[in-house]
């Protein structure tokens, strides 16, 4: 479904993502995993092609987002839906109208049809009833309901989700989880979910890529990634805060800093 | 130090330079989308609604006082020298070229033109402009295009009540007050002001407008995607508009004399 040839991306000087190869299968759940400044979130937003990478191709049913134009990059949206990590819902519009929004957008049906496609989706996340709510009103785990029915509107080819659990209690993130899942599986749609819940991305993957540094570290089903004899994977995985990935980021000797040695103060 | 001194200096002038430039290209690229599809005719509706009755009250309450206050001054001013029959045209000159879009403007920067900075700013820290990128609706258009649009008439509208409301307050406090006989009050009123300063007052209000909702759109979609970002942005976009207005007061008021 979505093919990635060596891929960079940079921040100035800083190297995000380093020479990735990627193939999201279609029908399947891809979670990318990596913790925090591995460079996760940059790789999603490039997949959604929210910003254009520095080098390389991603390919989208066949087509470079890099050089599509403008419209034809939006007519492929139409085909994707996105679940943001604070759920990004329009706050000046009700329940209803978030998940009516592409629908009243891009279509040109009834509004009898688009009430009966949005009960649909709602009841589809178990929020049927709530349409006269506003944001304001809603939960963590409700606003993250009502975003995933949102971007389930179109019934798109590929949902992209960016931290569907964090900042939600165990059972909320326990649901949404088993929606992405039961979702893909029933509407055979491909899901791409980024996450550093481990235990949530292992259970719900079919196929998981470990980020750290802006490069691949390790790929395959959960199976083989729990028993990957990488230690960075293991470190990861059981959540150690020490092992090849360092704790502490200081670049100099802790001792020379304690001492006020001249040239180990950084100027930054 | 003194070199230093000039670099920091050249230093802020080019950035300044350089944000102009920004904001200008942002502007043209966003006014260009207003002949591109699909037309944008409610949300410019909702817009004008949001921001052009959000600020009537305050502009009537700052177009009745400063008709009054300059009725009330002038007169004792012009009846010093026995020419109290000018009142009329001198409040009425003072609104409808200078105080009118100027003051009108101002007003419109703190009630609308900081709600707009923050709004947009807001929509950015929580990922709604990237949502509605996702949603194949193009943020451009929808959100800044709009608004801008919706600051360049609502203004020009807002500019006419206030002048309509400071001229019949300085018309009470001048004729009903202080005793000027009304016939001549409003005789010399009509009898001074031309076609002209009524155009005047309102390229001004046109193109304050079109200011006001460039730099502060702009300022919105730049702020850094922080509370502390928006939060400066707002104060940056509010302060940048109130010193460009003026400034652009007086280039426009050096056309039209």
């Amino acid at each position: 479904m979505i093919k990635i040839v060596s891929l960079n991306h940079e921040f100035g000087s800083v190297k995000a993502l380093d020479n990735i190869n990627l193939n999201i299968e279609k029908g399947k759940v891809t979670v990318i995993m990596g913790g925090s400044g591995s460079g996760k979130t940059t790789l999603l937003r490039l997949l959604a092609g929210l910003t254009p990478p520095t080098s390389g191709s991603i390919f989208f049913a066949g087509e470079d987002l890099a050089k599509v134009s403008r419209k034809r990059l939006y007519e492929l949206r139409m085909r994707v839906g996105m679940v943001f990590q604070y759920s990004a819902l329009l706050n000046s519009l009700n329940v209803y109208e978030n998940v009516a929004f592409t629908l009243h957008e891009h279509t040109d049906l009834d509004e009898s049809v688009i009430q009966t496609i949005v009960t649909m989706k709602l009841e589809q996340v178990g929020l049927r009833g709530f349409e006269d709510m506003m944001p304001s009103q809603l939960s963590g785990g409700m606003a993250k309901r009502v975003a995933f029915a949102r971007a389930l509107a179109m019934d798109p080819q590929v949902v992209f989700f960016d931290e569907p659990t964090s900042g939600l209690d165990p059972i909320s993130a326990g649901v949404v989880s088993s929606l992405i899942h039961e979702t893909t599986v029933k509407t055979r749609m491909t899901s791409v979910v980024v996450t550093h819940d481990v235990q949530a991305g292992l259970d719900i993957a079919d196929h998981v890529i470990l980020l750290w540094e802006g490069k691949v570290i390790a790929e395959g089903k959960s199976e083989s990634i729990k028993q990957s004899d990488d230690p960075r994977v293991q470190q990861f995985i059981e959540g150690r805060p020490n092992g090849p990935i360092p704790f502490s980021r200081s670049q100099t000797a802790y001792i020379d800093d304690l001492m006020h040695k001249p040239g180990c103060v950084r100027m930054s | 130090m003194v070199i230093s001194m000039i670099g920091q200096l050249g230093r802020n002038v080019m950035h300044g330079v350089a944000k102009i430039g920004d904001a200008t290209m942002f502007g043209l690229a966003s006014l260009r989308l207003l002949f591109s599809r699909p037309w944008q005719g409610k949300h410019f509706v909702m817009q004008m609604y949001a921001i052009g009755v959000g600020s009537l009250i305050i502009i009537v309450i700052t177009g009745a006082f400063t008709g009054m206050v300059l009725a009330l001054q002038g007169y004792h001013m012009l009846v010093k020298v026995g020419t109290e029959s000018l009142l009329g045209p001198a409040v009425a000159l003072s609104i409808i070229r200078e105080l009118g879009p100027v003051l009108a403007a101002l007003m419109f920067v703190g009630r609308a033109g900081s709600s707009i900075t923050a709004e947009i700013g807001i929509m950015r820290v929580t990922e709604q402009m990237d949502a509605l990128e996702m949603m194949a609706v193009n943020p451009q258009a929808r959100v800044m295009l709009t608004r801008i649009i919706a600051c360049a008439l609502a203004l020009p509208l807002l500019v006419g009540i206030f002048d309509v409301v400071g001229l019949y307050a300085g018309y009470l406090i001048g004729v009903e007050m202080l005793g000027v006989n009304g016939g001549v009050y409003m005789g010399e009123t009509i009898d001074k002001i031309d076609m002209i300063d009524i155009e005047t007052g309102l390229t001004k209000s046109i193109y304050f407008g079109l200011l006001i909702g460039i730099i502060c759109t702009f300022m919105g979609h730049r702020a850094t995607a922080t509370t502390e970002g928006v939060a400066k942005a707002t104060t940056q976009a509010v302060m940048l508009c109130s010193v460009m207005v003026l400034i652009l007061d007086y280039i426009i008021t050096s056309f039209y004399l």
